[in-house]
């Protein structure tokens, strides 16, 4: 498959009273024409401030891209004017979030907001718009479209809710979809119907996915590529079958160390990560896994390991990533 | 006898019953449902929410009990029942042998010592104004437990390190600490009054996996240290297999499936259940390519006009014409294994 994103060196920094927030620090990734990648990692490890800098919708002041390169079929995003960025945005690059009701309009009619987004980005005369909004909701699974379309947010459940986000992000046939914890809010049926709803349709229509998430059981269910980020950085990438079984990175094994099994039996305590992540205004030299690190050597401390190959497209940034033993996980 | 039936305080009956370890805490036939008002000058009751619609289980000294099923099936109303918080509109809470229902609030006083509740977000129960030293030290002063203020500083500091923070997090401040020590806090507030009884609401659900398998591992250490049972209320079904015993399945307001924790994850016969379970995903690709993925189509009803007979079966994938008659009792299909359904 082709490459559609490229993503080099990004770095996203935010300027706060309490010193730099190094929140994105130095990512690199690509995604493929059609792929579903995933971006996974704890709460404040900079995941949603990378996707939202792949749209350039970093609130300035305080933060700001202050390097690096995003290419999208080739064109560097962030060279892009004001004008043409807009362009790309919602159109070829489409975003969904955690809390639709955030996106929606509150006061404005779902059948309104969709047809707006067609007249507007497409140039649709009202009646095709109309057309058109009826045939996204039938294929995000809203059923009687037609009288829907005249209710407002309020009268949507969440999952329903998170249904007309995706109708909008298909809106304009978008080749790549951002979904930042898409399915966070939502009960464990209405996530396994919404996720179930992205795969088919992004599968069908050959867009690409980037999917964010916390959930170490929806990537596995869900991800080609998988992307595990700890303090602003990458830490690990590869597939997921790479990443769940032959785990290169200490953060990552804790992780999955962490996480119990719905499928087995309990078997012994879990083995949690000790401490928290770091403050990311406050990092310190070396490898910022560190001070949570079982493998921990000396260099560690003083020298930021880099991402490097160790094969087969599985990286891992960790000095003793060759050394580590590998979790038991169970051969099903 | 049936669940629904079963009367206030009745002997133990056809309820999920106690096969082994003595029972703590009992509750029979309870029911909650909230009156919904309209009118300007006066307010009449025009519907009633059936939050908790006729469920009876008992809990064994030392047990975890999990309770699981999707937002808004009664699981925070039935421990909020149970600790007295809501009034129940009929049923009976029997703890150690006691009626809490009967009693009044003088009598309940050291009922609401031996009974405490660890909430899911740690930052809205905890007073943002007071350190955290207070927080975890005025319940003591409350229930008189501990007058003496030196003492109760001591035990304070006692506290914060057996729930593994340092004891200088006394003097800070609930906003100036993460996620994870919060609900700590939560913890070591709940066991100032040295109860018996926990009832951990979501407790660990707001937490990122690497912090929340810390506290889950707190939360077994504590159990087994203090004797302390549990009352594990969560949507986690991974979690809930982790740490509990026993596990109830709810949905709109009932118990639909109740099973030692294995044999319910392994043996599922309730149709929701299997769709529950079938519906988390797994951290294993390899093992979720296998799966297979059977979708539980539509969203839960509302429970202001739940379905007649059964409450799942619009949405049940083997339900028949009779199930929107009669409602299905808990039968025991297994030793230990109950299950509200006719057709399994
Ligand atoms: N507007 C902002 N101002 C200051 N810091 C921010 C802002 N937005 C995000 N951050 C910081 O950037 C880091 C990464 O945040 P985020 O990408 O939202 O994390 P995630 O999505 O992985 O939970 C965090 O430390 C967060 O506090
Ligand atoms: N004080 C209340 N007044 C009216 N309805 C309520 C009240 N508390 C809860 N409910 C309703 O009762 C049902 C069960 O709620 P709850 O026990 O909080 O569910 P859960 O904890 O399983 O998500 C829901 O439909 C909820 O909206
Ligand atoms: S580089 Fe060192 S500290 Fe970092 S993860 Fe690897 S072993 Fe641990
Ligand atoms: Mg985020
Ligand atoms: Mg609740």
């Amino acid at each position: 498959m082709p490459r559609l994103l490229e993503i080099e060196n990004l770095r996203t920094q935010f300027f706060t009273s309490a010193g730099t927030v190094r929140a994105v620090d130095g990512i690199s990734y690509n995604v493929d024409e059609g792929e579903a990648a995933a971006i996974v990692g704890e709460s404040g490890c900079g995941k949603s401030v990378s996707a939202l800098s792949i749209l350039r919708l970093i609130p300035d002041p305080p933060g700001r891209i202050v390097d690096g390169s995003i290419r999208f079929k080739g064109i560097d995003l962030l060279q892009l004017s004001d004008v043409e960025i807009r362009r790309v945005r919602g159109r070829r690059i489409a975003m969904v979030f955690q809390e639709p009701m955030t996106s929606l309009n509150p006061v404005l009619t779902i059948g309104l907001q969709l047809t707006e987004t067609l007249t507007h980005h497409l140039g649709m005369t009202k009646e095709a718009a109309r057309a058109r909004a009826v045939e996204l909701m039938g294929m995000v699974g809203i059923s009687d479209p037609e009288r829907r379309l005249s209710q407002y947010p309020h009268h949507f459940s969440g999952g329903m809710r998170q249904r007309v986000m995706i109708a909008m992000a298909l809106c304009c046939e978008p080749e790549l979809i951002i979904a930042d914890e898409p399915t966070t809010a939502l009960d464990v049926t209405i996530q396994a119907q919404i996720l179930e709803l992205m795969k088919d349709l992004t599968r069908r229509l050959g867009v690409a996915l980037i999917i964010i998430t916390h959930n170490l059981g929806v990537v596995a269910r869900y991800a080609d590529r998988v992307h595990v980020m700890y303090a602003g950085k990458i830490i690990e990438q590869g597939t997921a079958r790479q990443i769940y079984h032959e785990p290169g990175h200490p953060y990552t094994i804790g992780l999955l160390h962490s996480v119990p099994r719905l499928d087995q039996p309990r078997k012994e305590k879990l083995a949690p990560i000790e401490g928290q992540p770091p403050d990311l205004a406050r990092l310190d030299e070396g490898c910022a896994f560190r001070p949570r690190c079982r493998y921990a050597v000396e260099r560690c401390a003083t020298e930021i390991p880099p991402l490097e190959d160790m094969g087969d497209g599985h990286y891992s940034a960790c000095w003793e990533k060759d050394k580590l033993p590998q979790p038991q996980r169970a051969a099903s | 006898m049936s669940v629904e039936s079963a009367a206030p305080g009745a002997d133990i009956g056809a309820a999920p019953s106690v096969a082994k370890g003595e029972t703590l805490l009992e509750v029979r036939g309870l029911k909650k449902y909230f009156p919904i008002t309209a009118g300007v000058m006066i307010q009449r009751t025009i519907a009633e929410v059936k939050a908790v619609d006729g469920i009876s289980f008992d809990i064994r000294r030392g047990e975890t009990l999990g309770l699981v099923g999707e937002s808004g099936c009664g699981k925070t109303t039935t421990g909020r029942c149970i600790l007295q918080l809501d009034r129940p509109s009929e049923g009976a809470i029997i703890f150690d042998g006691v009626n809490l229902v009967e009693l009044d609030q003088r009598a309940l006083s050291p009922y609401r010592q031996k009974i405490q509740v660890i909430f899911q977000d740690p930052y809205s129960s905890l007073n943002p104004r007071l350190k955290i030293g207070t927080i975890i030290g005025e319940p003591m002063k409350v229930h008189n437990i501990e007058p003496n203020v030196n003492k109760r500083r001591a035990r304070v500091s006692e506290l914060l390190s057996i729930c593994g923070l340092d004891p200088r997090f006394a003097d800070r401040y609930p906003h100036e600490m993460s996620g994870g020590q919060r609900q700590r806090v939560g913890i070591a507030r709940a066991l100032s009054l040295n109860p018996q009884f926990i009832i951990c609401d979501e407790a660990v659900s707001a937490l990122d996996v690497s912090i929340q398998a810390q506290v889950i591992n707190l939360l077994e250490d504590l159990r087994e240290e203090f004797h302390l049972t549990y009352l594990f209320i969560a949507h986690d079904l991974s979690v809930v297999r982790h740490l509990c015993h026993r596990v109830a399945v709810m949905y709109l307001g009932k118990i639909v499936e109740f099973a030692e924790c294995d044999e319910l994850y392994d043996n599922p016969l309730h149709p929701y259940t299997q769709l529950l379970l079938s519906a988390v995903p797994i951290p294993d690709p390899v093992t979720e390519s296998k799966r297979e993925h059977k979708m539980l189509k539509g969203e839960v009803p509302s429970p202001i006009n739940p379905p007649s007979g059964c409450v799942f079966h619009p949405r049940c994938p083997i339900a028949v014409e009779g199930c929107s008659g009669a409602i299905p009792e808990l039968r025991e299909l297994r030793p230990g294994h109950w299950v509200a359904c006719t057709e399994v």
